[in-house]
């Protein structure tokens, strides 16, 4: 579904993606996992179209999507949940929620796929009035994935979405995911917390330094004692 | 006592302009964080292109209150384009420059337009065609006219519209989206570019009603004319709390009157030594207040909080 080609991403001078090569099939989770600073980010970015690729191509359900405009991006069906969560902290819950289905029109299916979100989220459902300020981290993350749902996307694009939450709610948001990865959605995920991203998907690429080091199963790499000394901390 | 009303009337008047104006400088600042300082010329030039358009139309043998539509209408439809242009050619290609690189470009577009103003109108005052009823209406000793009363209800309905779009429609989700967090806004498909450029066509537009009501009510227009008016709108921007358009329209109705009852009452306070002329001077005496005391305004948010 996803065809990622020798990328390459530079700051400048400096190369955070030094030509990888992945790829992502239809209904899979595939986790991209690597210490801080690996290029896990920059490679998420490159896909959304936020930072210009250096060189390198992406294939989006055999398109070519990486020389597109940003805000085309998720007309293709990429939604991408960015780091940090990025939630409009002065509009609601609601108006988020409609701010993530901007690219539909039709009422109806915006309302239906709000009570979607709401199902695998009832937390929001109970703030739906409030402003997303005003939300717990962990309500902003839910926040943040019910957005990028409300587009109807083919992909999500899921950019550490454990990132400083309370080991309780890092649970409450991979269980959605979880949920939602077992609905027949498509998902890259990327994490600094390996163990995590491991248990919850099919397949896993390694970042170093700009470059995949490793990839296989996910159940393999948990075992395998490299992965586990270098990112598990065993 | 019927000194007191009057001023406050005055004030409410031109306040009314003021906040129209302010509202230009408050949503391009909202969703980019530039001070457009050519927004006074674009009012100017808004007031400019009704007299041309009314007046010839008048001279052409239409009638007046038909004129003065025409003359609305090309004025808005001219201010629309000018601040689509601004932004297509001044602004955009400084969109990741330094903050200071656009800035200087505004002032810049604004000393261009006005010298373009120069040549098209020239330097001569010019009489705006007066195409509404001098009707005068008393209320407990003050005097109003029929152009005040348009004024305020025009001002006040379209401030009403204004804010209609801003928080009920889709695109004025996206335009506080996008005031919030450009890129974010822009992963969930909103086209920055054309809300940006939807903030100055909206802004522009307000200015040419501005424009056109500030003519009709003074009578006269000028090629400087925008440079006094737009710093007084930008300090009533200030004062309610830049990027907020609640505050604009406050601040700008604030301000008319601070000047208003300033201007009755100053020749009172200094023994006759100022007159009423120097009533420019309260509106800068906000802007050095506010800055001093309260530089985040009236409604202003904390700056440093985008999401």
């Amino acid at each position: 579904m996803l065809e990622v080609t020798g990328l390459h991403v530079a700051y400048g001078g400096i190369q955070a993606v030094r030509s990888i090569t992945f790829h992502v099939g239809a209904g899979e989770t595939v986790a991209l996992i690597g210490a801080n600073g690996a290029g896990k980010s920059s490679t998420l970015k490159a896909i959304a179209r936020v930072v210009d690729a250096a060189g390198g191509d992406i294939h989006f359900c055999a398109e070519k999507i990486s020389r597109i405009a940003a805000h085309e991006v998720i007309r293709k069906g990429i939604a991408l949940v960015p780091e940090g969560r990025g939630v409009f902290a002065r509009l609601s819950v609601l108006e988020n929620l409609r701010m993530g289905a901007y690219i539909c029109d039709a009422a109806a299916e915006v309302a239906q796929d709000m009570e979607t979100v709401f199902a695998y989220f009832p937390r929001l459902k109970e703030r739906a009035r409030q402003l997303a300020g005003t939300l717990s981290g962990g309500e902003q993350q839910m926040l943040a994935i019910g957005r990028a749902l409300m587009s109807r996307p083919k992909m999500l694009l899921l950019d550490e979405p454990s990132m400083g939450l309370a080991p309780i709610m890092v649970q409450k948001i991979f269980e959605v995911v979880r949920a939602v990865a077992a609905d027949g959605m498509t998902i890259l995920l990327i994490e600094q917390n390996a163990r995590l991203a491991l248990q919850c998907s099919q397949r896993a690429y390694v970042m170093e330094s700009g470059e995949i080091v490793l990839n296989g199963e996910s159940a393999k790499l948990l075992d395998d004692p490299k992965v586990r000394a270098a990112y598990l901390g065993e | 006592m019927d000194i007191l009303l009057q001023q406050i009337i005055n004030g409410l008047v031109q306040g009314s302009i003021y906040a129209l104006v302010a509202l230009g400088y408050t949503m391009v600042y909202g969703i980019m964080g530039l001070i457009n300082f050519a927004h006074g010329e674009v009012v100017m030039i808004g007031t400019l292109v009704s007299i041309t358009v009314a007046g010839s139309l008048i001279e052409a043998g239409m009638p007046v209150s038909l004129a003065g539509m025409a003359g609305l209408s090309a004025s808005v439809l001219a201010c629309m384009a000018l601040g689509w242009g601004l932004e297509r050619i001044a602004y955009r290609p400084l969109r990741n420059a330094p903050r200071l690189t656009p800035l200087i470009t505004a002032i810049g577009m604004s000393i261009v337009l006005q010298n373009l103003a120069m040549m098209i109108w020239g330097r001569n005052y010019l009489t705006f065609p007066s195409f509404l009823p001098k009707i005068d209406f008393e209320l407990a000793g003050a005097n109003f006219t029929a152009i005040q009363v348009i004024i305020v209800v025009v001002s006040a309905t379209t401030m009403g519209g204004l804010l209609l779009l801003v928080y009920r429609t889709k695109l004025g989700m996206a335009m506080r989206a996008t005031a919030q967090n450009p890129a974010v806004a822009s992963l969930m498909g909103v086209n920055i570019n054309r809300v940006i450029a939807a903030a100055f066509v909206i802004g522009s537009a307000l200015g040419a009603l501005a424009g056109v009501m500030v003519g009709s009510y003074y009578e006269i227009a000028h090629y400087q004319m925008g440079f006094m008016l737009g710093l007084k709108a930008f300090t009533a921007a200030v004062l309610g709390g830049i990027g907020n358009l609640a505050g604009a329209m406050l601040g700008g109705v604030l301000l008319g009157i601070i000047e208003a009852l300033g201007a009755g009452y100053i020749g009172d306070l200094t023994g006759g030594f100022l007159g009423s002329n120097y009533q420019d001077i309260f509106a800068f005496v906000v802007l050095i207040v506010v800055l001093m005391f309260k530089p985040s305004g009236l409604f202003g948010e904390k700056t440093g909080d985008r999401a």
